[in-house]
């Protein structure tokens, strides 16, 4: 089986510039629907013995002024989660709520109650943007320090491409961005990196293999095909883990395995599309893979 | 041939035993406890108590496994829940309230475990139910106030080397104004003399006219800060221990922030109520003698016995304590230092100037509560402030915003009286950023979604591991399961705290744990397919895909630390398990498959492999 990817680079290539497109104009319009965690805010989940009644709910809270109440139905239908702004003008707290509840006779059973306040949230946004930085950092001095440069921008330009599409994925279709969906996109980026790797070793493998004849074309295209399957395997036996996550980890976990397996599709596309068209760009060729040869150690003896 | 020499297949098997030892803690069911604290009042409990406490419950013929005495605490381990509840009820009467009493929960890992250190991993509040407060430190409030505090005492000490001099303070600077070049010089003098900490000087000075502006150094900031922030990390354990909790977790979190995370509490406005308290210190003068009864109250001492009348009047409270410190006098007996803020030292300097040669007293109020529980085990809470005299000395000086206690009998008193002084009052204004309570249900709920992703995650990659690579993907399972008992090992040993998250990293791990094996099948397919003998495809698939394996996990493991450094919370949790789970992948993967493979294949002729 030989499947000639290198052919179908420049299909990938305007997919992902499409998607990337896409996904910048509504990061910049549309913006993600942050969580709690980074706007600041507070939260209520409720558990009720049968199935819930948002109408209740909601009619006994509007007798709280000045406030928006968000009363969704969180993981199965006898369990709501109640979130809300508020500030210390307002001063509306978990508990006026609870009261609120608790006079129309309609509480239930508290599970989780959470207040966090704004600057905490800034703090997590600014934190985690430099952890994906830092992260990507170091991963480039790590790679040029084992390959290569261009492969350094290979594996990068792979990150930028699974991190950006991730968040314009959550962007388009509003999905809650809270504090796991970022751990999940850290995830990724290793993830991704993982793939990226993996190909590039089978590269410089060939590259460096002086049997091997042909263009850097042919080179790479061997390669991405003796690599094919394992990414393959292993994407999915990742994703089969997800996916159990995804229907039996609850409410709390969905979104981070979701992203999770979002990102394990496009960083197994990226690694083969993307990091080859970086490759294929930058002019990889057997050249670059000569180590510079050490001058011959010159030796001086003591006598 | 493919084979491990003996020692290497014995040590890769005694890791995998050492692992189901230390992982084995998890699979004993936990046992109802009670927790019981005296409060910090109470004489130390001695073996009597135990005692005492035993022919109690037994005289109720309350029915219990074990009791024992821990640092300050006592544990009483139950069989059932019914017993754990009357004991509750049976103690909380026993002792009039006094006792503190917290529903816990005991490990019952057998004791030749435990005394090779084995014990069940932590669970974080989001598995275990509790409450998680997140309190920020305002230290720009705090430096402010102490710069200004400071003013005051600098005024104070160039009035006693004649130098005429007046401040103003304007956040975070400070005016010192002379009347004229002849004081400024001296003044200056001074303070270059007395401008040195241990890593630089504690002012930057300059000077305007017949003005010299102060600003704290940034290293000074960065130490005061970080004492302030330690400091109240001392108060709030105190305080926190007196909610009896069962491990509380009280952390320092960065460079300004308190993390408090009270696992099984549920009702946060109590907690928040003894955390976020201030003022338990009152400074008042002694009585004199003819003092009418409407304007005194008597209060015992607290470590002597023996009772004083103090003055109604509150001189000012422990609000106003910015620092205290034991030390000692020009003639080596030992005193505490005591600094004030700037409203404190007006307020001491007013009352103390007329009133020199009275005494000084010092009260300590805490807040006793008392606790019963009815027939349906409802928590009923009695509370009472207990005033007590920590300290009555003598006024020799009006004092301003520091001053010291002297004539103590011992440094260790000293010590004592500063700790007080300093507990009473937090070092640096805190406010709440972060609460967070999460019920006893939902946490269960978490352990039981959990364990079911993984189970449920691992049972999906085995059947494909055997289905695509049968005796391969057989031993890849084998080392697969190795791989999640050294993780719940490795995570139970250190005493790293499991989270849903971390069950997440773990699901995460066991899907990558696959990979190395992937690469290493798929490399000795390869050689197959370039018709390498059977023996050496498997040789040179294992060592083909080394290095492979090696870059994409410490590639991985980086980004695992990274979000360890950086991340907080969840993203911590998350990279506490996935680092684990690397770590320990790289050698099951790698190392317990080979073993396994070779013990299949390598002491027999292979003539034909089929992967």
């Amino acid at each position: 089986m030989n499947i000639p990817f290198v052919r179908y680079n420049n299909l990938g290539f305007i997919t992902s510039s499409a998607l990337i497109l896409i996904a910048c104009i509504s990061l910049l319009f549309k913006g993600l629907n942050l969580g709690q965690e980074f706007t600041g805010g507070i939260a209520l989940q409720l558990k009720y013995e049968q199935k819930a009644e948002l109408p209740k709910i909601r009619s006994s809270l509007s007798k709280i002024e000045n406030v928006d109440f968000k009363v969704n139905i969180f993981g199965s239908d006898n369990e709501v989660k109640i979130t809300f702004q508020s500030d210390s003008e307002l001063n509306i707290t978990v508990d006026t709520v609870k009261n609120q509840l608790e006079e129309d006779n309609y509480l239930g059973e508290v599970v989780m109650e959470a207040t966090i306040f704004p600057q905490i949230g800034e703090e997590l946004r600014d934190k985690g943007g430099i952890a994906i930085l830092v992260a990507m950092l170091v991963i480039l001095v790590y790679i040029i320090f084992r390959f290569q440069i261009k492969f350094g921008y290979g594996a990068i330009t792979a990150l930028f491409h699974d991190v950006l599409i991730i968040l314009g994925i959550f962007s388009v279709f509003g999905l809650d961005f809270d504090l796991s969906v970022l751990a999940a996109i850290l995830a990724i980026v290793g993830y991704s990196l993982n793939d990226s790797i993996v190909v590039s070793d089978r590269i410089r493998e060939n590259f460096l293999d002086e049997n091997k004849k042909g263009s850097s074309e042919v080179l790479i295209n061997d390669s991405l095909n003796q690599v094919f399957a394992r990414t393959i395997i292993t994407s999915f036996t990742t994703l089969l883990v997800l996916i159990s996550l995804l229907v039996a980890g609850g409410e709390d976990l969905r979104n981070f395995s979701l992203a999770l397996a979002i990102g394990v599709v496009i960083g197994s596309y990226s690694s083969i599309f993307i990091v080859v068209k970086v490759l294929l760009a930058t002019n990889l060729s057997k050249k670059d893979m000569e180590k510079p040869k050490n001058e011959p150690e010159e030796s001086y003896s003591l006598d | 041939m493919n084979q491990f020499k003996n020692w290497q297949i014995g040590l890769i098997y005694s890791v995998l035993i050492i692992g189901i030892i230390f992982a084995m803690p998890n699979f004993y069911p936990t046992k109802p406890a009670l927790q019981v604290a005296f409060g910090a009042s109470s004489s130390v409990p001695n073996t009597n108590i135990i005692q005492s406490v035993t022919s109690e419950l037994e005289s109720k013929s309350i029915e219990f496994e074990k009791i024992e005495l821990d640092e300050n605490s006592l544990k009483i381990i139950f069989d059932d829940v019914e017993n754990q509840l009357a004991a509750r009820r049976t103690l909380a009467e026993y002792s009039d309230g006094e006792f503190i009493i917290a529903l816990n929960s005991e490990p019952s890992t057998p004791e030749w475990l435990r005394s090779l250190g084995g014990k069940p991993v932590n669970l974080g509040l989001d598995l275990a139910g509790g409450i998680h407060f997140l309190l920020e430190v305002d230290t720009e409030r705090y430096s402010e106030e102490r710069l200004s505090s400071e003013g005051a005492s600098l005024v104070e000490e160039f009035l006693s080397r004649n130098i005429n001099a007046s401040y103003v303070s304007t956040g975070s600077e400070m005016k010192l104004s002379f009347s004229n070049t002849n004081n400024l010089v001296q003044a200056r003098e001074y303070l270059d003399q007395n401008n040195f900490i241990t890593t630089g000087s504690k002012y930057a000075i300059s000077q305007n006219g017949n003005t010299i502006n102060l600003q704290y150094t940034n290293e000074y900031l960065d130490e005061i800060i970080d004492y302030a922030v330690e400091q109240n990390l001392v108060a709030l354990r105190n305080r926190v221990n007196e909610l009896g909790v069962s491990e509380p977790i009280v952390q320092r979190q960065g460079t300004s922030r308190i993390v408090v995370e009270l696992p099984g509490v549920q009702d946060s406005t109590s907690a928040k109520k003894i955390i976020g308290k201030t003022a338990n210190l009152e400074f008042r003068l002694q009585a004199r003698p003819d003092e009418i009864f409407l304007r005194k109250e008597q209060f015992s001492f607290k470590s002597e016995p023996g009772k004083v009348f103090l003055e109604k009047v509150i001189i000012l409270t422990g609000d106003n304590v910015t620092n205290a410190q034991s030390g000692f006098d020009e003639n080596g007996r030992p005193q505490v230092n005591i600094n004030l803020d700037i409203d404190g030292g007006k307020a001491m300097q007013n009352a103390t100037k007329d009133n020199i040669g009275r005494n000084l007293g010092v009260l300590l109020i805490e807040e006793k509560t008392k606790t019963y529980f009815d027939e349906n085990d409802n928590v009923i809470q009695a509370k009472e402030p207990v005033k007590q005299v920590i300290s009555n000395a003598n006024i020799k000086d009006t004092l301003g915003t520091s001053f010291r206690i002297t004539g103590l009998g011992s440094s260790q008193e000293a010590s004592e009286l500063a700790l007080l002084l300093r507990a009473g009052a937090l070092a640096a204004p805190m406010t709440f950023v972060e609460e967070q309570t999460i019920g006893p249900s939902l946490g269960e709920e978490n352990i039981e979604k959990g364990i079911n992703s993984v189970i449920i995650g691992f049972i999906l990659v085995f059947i494909f591991m055997l289905i695509r690579y049968r005796l391969f993907g057989l031993s890849a399972n084998i080392a697969l399961m190795s791989n999640l008992i050294l993780v719940t090992a490795i995570m139970s040993a250190v005493g790293a705290t499991l989270t849903l998250p971390g069950i997440a990293g773990i699901v995460l791990t066991v899907g990558m744990a696959v990979d190395a094996n992937v690469l290493i099948f798929a490399r000795i397919s390869e050689e197959l397919k370039a018709n390498v003998d059977p023996q050496n495809a498997i040789r040179n698939g294992f060592s083909k895909a080394f290095s492979t394996i090696m870059d994409a996990n410490i590639t991985t493991l980086l980004v695992a630390l990274i979000l360890y450094a950086i991340g907080t919370g969840p993203i911590k949790g998350f990279a506490v398990t996935l680092s684990i789970g690397i770590v320990t992948s790289i050698f099951t993967a790698i190392l317990v498959t080979r073993s396994l493979v070779n013990f299949i294949y390598g002491y027999r002729r292979v003539e034909e492999l089929k992967i």
